[in-house]
């Protein structure tokens, strides 16, 4: 069957990754305040918003602090070596464009030194059987296509 | 004012309710969405021993549809209250606390809460993806908050739900069989209803010989998808008790939540010691003092079922067990009607009777307290009913006979 996968853009030429959506169901409609973030990515960065009054990292990144309700951060950048917090294996294509690519490990990342920032993305190229809460996981990138990339993760030594 | 009278208790009755027939999805059609939810009005109204002319109010929660088109439809005389709970599930306990809270204001004498559901041209399933039909109400399309959800493939609230039920799992040993339990009770009580979509019992054998959809949730550990409309009618307690049926008090409502639960189900930030639970802890204590009552009082639990580990969860934080026992809590036979020490979801809830967003739990929570209920708790004096563990604000409703 010919699915949205076979459509892949010249500019995404590479081996192939295992476990993530079709690339044209990802669409990144960015404001002011997440700009920064997916412009880092799209750079294989990744950086978090972070307080410059109190220090307190906000995710996803918004107007405010939670904590001390100060607007201005700083992006710190982060190296990407995070733990699984908790995860589901995606079976059932909730809707047709997605049925080939399944199934997906969709985890929850807690990343260290963040104070608890957690990043909603893949487990990629594993077995989905292999999967366990607490594993140490590693950043990849996804790219997309032209400025649109997207952060996953490995099995740390997998 | 005293703080006596800053309270919601005793100060509304439910009155009357009522529904249309339940249906599989898209099988309603060609009846419209607002045409159940006016079938479903006059039906309560007629439950109640009112007619269409006194409803002066309505309390709703959910997409999808408003007051206006009712009121036009239907011909209210005038409209005096016309608000809403935000989000979604979430607030269809919630609902009738704030029709309550229209009564007891003043605001209006007759309140209306509705809930209809049509899944045709498109399913809640899939209400946190993209690509929604045009025109399609359960549909997400890309926006900045859910660009760091929606490429991970977290696309309906099953999938979301099932992030918090692994966690369950792994903090507290949380296994399988608890959350067939749940759904295997619930069968048993819907098989013996009528009004049931699911008609045969389920074995342990067919729970887990069963396709899992998002692990560690298989096909039985979600909530059907329905079409139907039921409809709750609130009114003063001095003027329920002039009504047709025997009134059905307010003891107590509550819904929000802790502010850092916040979109919880979607972007999985919420701090550590709450993530497995169904955000309803701050509102369980609320509604508890409101009533002056605790777990202990509850005869009957009507609890938001779209997921069977967040009835587990719900079960911990309205402190029915210490968090964590959920799952060993049901599987000693708690929750069983009629022998468990706390019966839930007597009707089959959405896993088995029909899926409406909820107001089948309140209906079933007034059928038990007036002692008409199919799968009667004999001599039921107090339900709590939950709206759907969500996103804020989460919701509850305490009634008592």
């Amino acid at each position: 069957m010919t699915g949205p996968t076979d459509r892949t853009e010249p500019s995404t030429e590479g081996p192939v990754m295992q476990g993530v959506l079709p690339k044209d169901i990802i669409e990144l409609t960015p404001n002011v305040y997440t700009e920064p973030y997916w412009l880092a990515t799209a750079e294989h960065r990744l950086i978090l918003p972070k307080c410059t009054t109190c220090g307190t990292y906000r995710f996803p990144p918004g107007p405010f602090c939670w904590n001390c309700r100060a607007q201005e951060v700083e992006w710190i950048e982060h190296d990407g070596n995070g733990t699984i917090y908790s995860f589901t294996v995606v079976r059932h294509a909730v809707i047709p464009e997605i049925a080939d690519a399944l199934p997906v490990v969709a985890a929850v990342v807690e990343l260290p030194g963040t104070g608890g920032v957690r990043l909603v993305t893949n487990i990629v190229d594993c077995t989905p059987e292999d999967v366990r809460i607490g594993l140490p996981v590693t950043i990849d990138w996804y790219d997309v296509r032209e400025n649109t990339t997207i952060p996953v993760f490995r099995l740390a030594g997998g | 004012m005293s703080a006596e009278e800053f309270t919601l208790k005793d100060k509304a009755a439910i009155a009357g309710v009522g529904s249309t027939q339940y249906y599989k999805r898209g099988q309603s059609v060609p009846q419209l969405p607002m045409e159940l939810a006016g079938k479903a009005l006059l039906t309560a109204c007629a439950d109640a021993g009112l007619t269409i002319d006194d409803v002066d109010g309505f309390a709703l929660y959910s997409m999808g549809f408003d007051t206006s088109l009712f009121a036009q439809w239907l011909g209210i005389p005038e409209v005096r209250f016309s608000a809403m709970i935000s989000g979604g599930g979430n607030g269809s306990a919630g609902s009738v606390g704030l029709a309550a809270s229209a009564i007891a204001t003043g605001q209006a004498t007759c309140v209306a809460s509705i809930m209809t559901l049509q899944q045709a041209a498109s399913r809640f399933g899939a209400s946190f993806a993209p690509r929604g039909k045009p025109g399609a109400t359960y549909s997400a399309p890309p926006s900045p908050e859910g660009n760091f959800i929606q490429p991970s493939g977290l696309m309906g609230p099953g999938n979301l739900f099932a992030v918090l039920a692994q966690r369950h799992m792994h903090l507290y040993g949380t296994t399988r069989e608890a959350f067939a339990e749940v759904a295997i009770s619930q069968r048993a009580n819907a098989i013996r209803r009528p009004t049931s979509l699911q008609t045969q019992p389920l074995t342990l054998d067919d729970y887990f010989n069963a396709r899992m959809i998002s692990d560690p949730l298989c096909l039985f550990d979600y909530t059907m998808e329905c079409d139907g409309a039921v409809a709750v009618i609130t009114v003063a307690p001095d003027r329920a008790k002039d009504l047709a049926q025997p009134p059905v008090y307010v003891m107590a409502s509550a819904n929000g939540g802790a502010g850092r639960w916040g979109q919880a189900i979607t972007w999985m930030g919420m701090p550590d010691e709450y993530f497995a639970s169904s955000g309803h802890r701050p509102v369980a204590k609320r509604a508890y003092e409101m009533a002056g009552i605790g777990p202990s009082d509850v005869d009957v639990a009507l609890l938001y079922d779209h997921f069977t580990p967040m009835v587990i969860m719900q079960l911990e934080d309205y402190g029915f067990c210490p968090i964590g026992e959920g799952g060993r809590f049901v599987l000693d036979g708690n929750i069983r009607w009629p022998d468990g020490g706390l019966p839930v979801n007597t009707h089959g809830g959405n896993l088995s009777e029909a899926y409406i967003i909820g107001m089948t739990h309140v209906k079933e929570a007034v059928e038990q307290l007036r002692g008409t209920a199919v799968n009667q708790v004999q001599d039921a004096e107090i339900a709590l009913v939950t709206g759907g563990p969500a996103s804020l604000p989460v919701s509850n409703l305490i009634l008592h006979r």
